[in-house]
């Protein structure tokens, strides 16, 4: 949401270059600075904490079980990334996180589209779906781990369960959000039940769609990480977990980093994929 | 929708339930299935009864419900102030906004582990835990609620001459009242989830969180569902007041900004 408002800030690189006939004057160098300035902000916040991060390690007012040095979580980083341990549980959690996803993620287009196109399966299925979408993942997972145990199935479940929660409730409402008047349009032109769900329904349903699955994957990066945390044996959440019962904490933060660097090169990418989703939507439907 | 239509209760809700009650009655019943874990419907009334009776089922329901409404109050009123600040300053956004919007990135419970290092296991860490849990919607929504104010009402309100604080109470905040709402109702089923979590991952001392792991550990099913319908139900109840409260306070709203229009 961040990102659109963007646009909205004055571009002070534009304002400053706007008037390049003016001369070379003390108000012109000063707005130079002050561009140079609006640029670097966003480093200032991360640049101050990592400052005090390190002066406060290297000058011992913090002690390194409470938090260890940058440098050390650094060497921590390299070592996780030469002996392979970061490969190999980085691949667990992303074959988890994929495999529980792309399960929830279908499951949940199936059910969202029957119950947004069939107010029969709605009125039997949507009271129940409701009732059970009260209950967390962290509610599940003690009634999951007594039926399936601790195996790899408890954490697709959980994860496909985390995802299929967001992608039901939002095809459902995208599938409803079809403009019903272009509906009327395709009805009098005599398309076909499935011509309707390919041409009216489908592209008017898939900016919610797209919000849906956007939000699933963020649900199922957050299942992961639990389900690593409470119950596994490798992975980037048992990493994190083993690094606190050693009381390594570099290795704590070492993981946490990679574990947010992945959510975060994921959520980017699902941006740009959002955002050339909607530009090829003809307008019309947009409103 | 036709309202009478929707007033109606709608039977065909209760089949798919009850089907499945029948189902698991009937399999409990007949022994069909020989394990442990399947458990009769009466063995989870019967435990249900016995949590209640022993007062179990309240001293954990209490201490997690303190918990979730010390951290949600805590974590609502720093994400409202940081996500003002983000939504009014232009300064504040541009040097906060990056670090804060990357720091949301972070799966919320990779936290716990070195929460747990900083502040024990106790209920400080579940508090920490739990306001960090509600801030990151609060302040996200806040800020959002802030920026989709339209410019037309902002225009309006300068060529009025309204001063800084005028606009902030009669333009900015009606209009970011529902994202900030969206926001507040957001921290507090993400609390509720978290206050699980922090039961879960700093195990210690008592809540349903604990009733749930002392089931799954002794292997008793019956205390499991027991503690997964409380779950349920407590979540059901809290986004139920909130959604009550949200409607209450946003009814009023369309109209008083029409007579403040007009006045």
């Amino acid at each position: 949401m961040v990102n659109d408002v963007r646009g909205l800030w004055p571009t002070p690189g534009l304002r400053a270059t706007s008037d390049n006939y003016a001369s070379e004057t003390a108000g012109h160098a000063r707005r130079r600075l002050r561009t140079l300035a609006w640029y670097l902000a966003p480093w200032l916040l991360p640049a101050v904490l990592y400052t005090l991060w390190s002066v406060g390690c290297s000058r011992g007012w913090i002690a390194p079980q409470i938090l260890p040095p940058p440098q050390q979580v650094y060497e921590t980083l390299r070592d996780l990334a030469t002996s392979g341990d970061l490969v190999r549980n980085t691949a667990i959690s992303l074959q988890r996180v994929l495999v529980g996803f792309g399960v929830g993620t279908l499951a949940g287009l199936a059910i969202g589209a029957a119950l947004g196109l069939s107010r029969t399966v709605e009125a039997y299925l949507l009271p129940s779906f409701n009732a059970l979408v009260q209950i967390p993942v962290l509610g599940w997972l003690p009634f999951l781990l007594l039926l399936v145990g601790v195996g790899e199935p408890l954490k697709y479940i959980l994860i496909a369960h985390a995802a299929l929660v967001p992608v039901t409730l939002s095809t459902m409402q995208g599938v409803r959000n079809a403009p019903a008047a272009l509906d009327e349009v395709a009805r009098g032109f005599g398309y076909s039940p499935w011509q309707r769900i390919l041409r009216v329904v489908l592209p008017a349903a898939v900016p919610t769609l797209a919000t849906g699955v956007r939000l699933a994957f963020t649900k199922a990066w957050l299942a992961l990480v639990v389900v690593e945390l409470v119950a596994s044996s490798e992975g980037l959440g048992y990493l994190i977990v083993y690094g606190r019962q050693l009381f390594q904490l570099d290795l704590v933060m070492a993981s946490v980093v990679i574990v947010g660097a992945i959510g975060f090169a994921i959520n980017w990418l699902l941006d740009a994929l959002e955002a050339r989703l909607r530009r090829g939507q003809p307008s019309a439907f947009r409103e | 929708m036709n309202r009478s239509i929707k007033a109606a209760f709608d039977w065909r809700g209760l089949v798919l339930p009850l089907a499945a009650f029948a189902l698991w009655w009937l399999i409990s019943a007949l022994h069909l299935v020989k394990s442990g874990l399947l458990v009769s419907p009466v063995d989870v009334a019967h435990t249900a009864w016995q949590q209640a009776k022993s007062g179990a089922l309240l001293r954990a329901l209490s201490a997690s419900l303190a918990r979730e409404a010390s951290g949600f109050l805590l974590g609502s009123a720093a994400g409202l102030l940081l996500g003002a600040a983000l939504g009014f300053s232009r300064i504040a956004r541009r040097v906060i906004g990056p670090t804060f919007d990357t720091f949301k990135q972070i799966s919320l419970f990779a936290w716990i582990p070195l929460i747990s290092v900083w502040f024990g296991l106790g209920d400080v860490a579940k508090v920490v835990f739990l306001s960090l849990a509600a801030l990151l919607p609060v302040a996200a929504h806040t800020c959002d609620g802030i920026h989709a104010v339209p410019p037309r009402y902002v225009e309006v309100a300068r060529a009025f001459r309204y001063s800084r604080l005028q606009m902030a109470r009669y333009v900015i905040l009606p209009a970011a009242l529902p994202s900030i709402f969206t926001g507040i109702y957001l921290a507090l089923i993400y609390s509720w989830l978290a206050t699980l979590g922090a039961e879960y991952l700093l195990v210690a001392g008592s809540g349903i969180g604990n009733t749930l792991i002392d089931g799954s550990e002794q292997f008793r099913m019956d205390l499991v569902l027991f503690g997964i319908i409380v779950v349920g139900l407590t979540g059901w109840v809290l986004s139920a007041l909130a959604r009550g409260v949200e409607r209450r306070v946003l009814a009023r709203r369309p109209r008083a900004s029409r007579e403040r229009a007009v006045a």
